[in-house]
């Protein structure tokens, strides 16, 4: 479990995210959902610690990450995986470079191990047949499942992922959510997803968390969520020409 | 004032990437590749502009000592002084630092774009130390072979163009090199590599660390790199021959 307590981010003077309180649940895909320029990557970006909170705290199962000195944290991040938006793939490595880079760094295994660790990997994002090959020559959903497979390479307890289906065509980017899904029950992780994807939300969206202009604006489930009463999470959502027709 | 944050960001920069050296079993790798990039990538040019900066400096001390009363072996002393002390350690690293500078800042700026420095940092690894600090062995390693090597091109160019050209003899360009040799000055050069190398890895690797943006702002600090590289470079080489030459 994670937990965001009264987060407070500003850049600059300006206040990007106030008053965050969230709780993201184990074994469950907690979204954070809103318009672009709304706070989401921020948030998350502060939930790993690649941006410093102004204020509030960000605690990992009791533990918290905020206070925690440098070397703590590096500890702790070898508990976390995170699917970047681009992917993030280490470009003059072999995909199979890419996947065996955390257990290189990290793993106390045999080099046997670690190889049929990254295999194991690959062959659950379905791309066993690709290590050989470099991130520029697969396609982009292809560089997602490699993100996916490097992300959970060293069992994480945590997997961030950062809009892990845009960019992609709608068929590639459900078997992306699903598989998200699929790992995240299976192996019984913390999942928090930032998405814009409606798609994704409707079928996945296990806790949401819709931010507005830096505030938490809305929390529920996919069960609630196209009836939720808000407004502003109403204009969110039916946006689109092909939500408004299908609105009830 | 953003010259003092932007120092102050390169300080703490510097003490990331040298304050704990990453794993052995990445760096080995990486050096090599390094090493490679840095060092043997760079080693045509380096010979290319030393045979040319050497022919020329014979050509143009050839027009102006034309007075009798001056010995003609002056003509290979001068040459071997200019290119021991300036030409080959400055001007070749001016020209390394935008060769090799601009290379460093795209190809970092390129990782910090596509997030590829977060990933580091997320999986708990010291992303500067990590991408930076095999650069900086690879430079303090390869630029002084590349200045050396300038040095002996340099001359063997002067040497080629005085022969070719008949400017002066080949007796009295190579007595002109033997004659007054101090090897302190091979020492004072490569001591002055030593630093170029170190400015032009670090500054361009601060260019390309803290880049924010898209391939544009990549380009943007290609070029700063080269150029807040080179300014460096000139103003450490007075710094420096003040120093030890006076």
């Amino acid at each position: 479990m994670i937990e965001a307590r009264s987060i407070n981010k500003s850049f600059e003077n300006k206040d990007v995210l106030k008053n965050i309180n969230i709780i993201f649940e184990r074994g469950k895909i907690n979204q954070i959902i809103g318009q672009s320029g709304s706070g989401k990557t921020v948030l998350i970006k502060c939930l790993v610690g690649l941006f410093e909170v102004t204020s509030g705290d960000v605690i990992y199962d009791n533990r918290n990450f905020t206070r925690m000195s440098m070397k703590e944290r590096k500890l702790l991040r070898q508990e976390i995986g995170m699917v970047f938006q681009g992917g993030a793939l280490f470009d003059s490595m072999t995909v199979m470079d890419n996947v065996m880079f955390p257990l290189r760094m990290f793993s106390k295994g045999t080099k046997k191990e670690m190889q049929e660790r990254a295999d194991f990997c690959l062959d659950r994002v379905g791309l066993n047949d690709a290590g050989n090959l470099l991130p520029d020559e697969i396609s982009g959903g292809m560089q997602k499942r490699v993100s996916i497979a490097r992300a959970i390479a060293l069992n994480p307890k945590y997997l961030f992922c950062d809009e892990p289906n845009s960019g992609l065509d709608p068929k590639t980017g459900v078997k992306i959510d699903d598989l998200i899904e699929e790992i995240t029950l299976e192996f019984g992780i913390t999942t928090v997803v930032n998405t814009h994807d409606m798609n994704s939300v409707i079928q996945h969206g296990d806790n949401i968390n819709f931010i507005f202009e830096g505030t938490l604006e809305w929390q529920g489930n996919k069960k609630d969520f196209l009836d939720s009463g808000n407004e502003r999470l109403n204009n969110f959502i039916y946006s689109t020409e092909l939500l408004k027709r299908v609105k009830p | 004032m953003n010259f003092f944050v932007s120092f102050g960001s390169y300080l703490l920069l510097l003490k990331s990437t040298l304050g704990k050296p990453p794993s052995g079993k990445y760096f080995r790798r990486q050096l090599v590749d390094e090493l490679s990039l840095i060092g043997l990538n760079s080693l045509g040019i380096v010979l290319i502009i030393s045979v040319f900066m050497g022919a020329v400096l014979v050509i143009q001390a050839g027009y102006n000592l034309q007075n009798p009363l001056i010995p003609r072996f002056t003509i290979g002393n001068g040459v071997r002084e200019s290119l021991i002390l300036e030409f080959s350690p400055t001007i070749v690293s001016l020209i390394l630092a935008g060769k090799i500078g601009s290379s460093i800042s795209s190809q970092i700026g390129s990782m910090r774009v596509t997030e590829q420095i977060d990933a580091l940092d997320i999986m708990g690894i010291n992303s500067a130390s990590f991408i930076i600090f095999p650069k900086i062995v690879a430079a303090l390693f390869s630029f002084p072979f590349l200045i050396t090597i300038s040095m002996v091109t340099g001359m063997l160019g002067g040497y080629s163009a005085a022969v070719i050209w008949d400017i002066v003899s080949a007796t009295d360009f190579i007595l002109g090199l033997h004659l007054y040799f101090y090897p302190f000055e091979i020492i004072y050069a490569l001591i002055k590599t030593i630093i170029f190398a170190f400015l032009i890895v670090t500054i361009s690797a601060y260019h390309g660390y803290y880049v924010k943006g898209g391939a544009l702002a990549v380009g943007k600090s290609s070029t700063k790199a080269v150029v807040y590289s080179s300014i460096a470079i000139l103003t450490a080489n007075v710094l420096i021959t003040k120093l030890i030459l006076i």
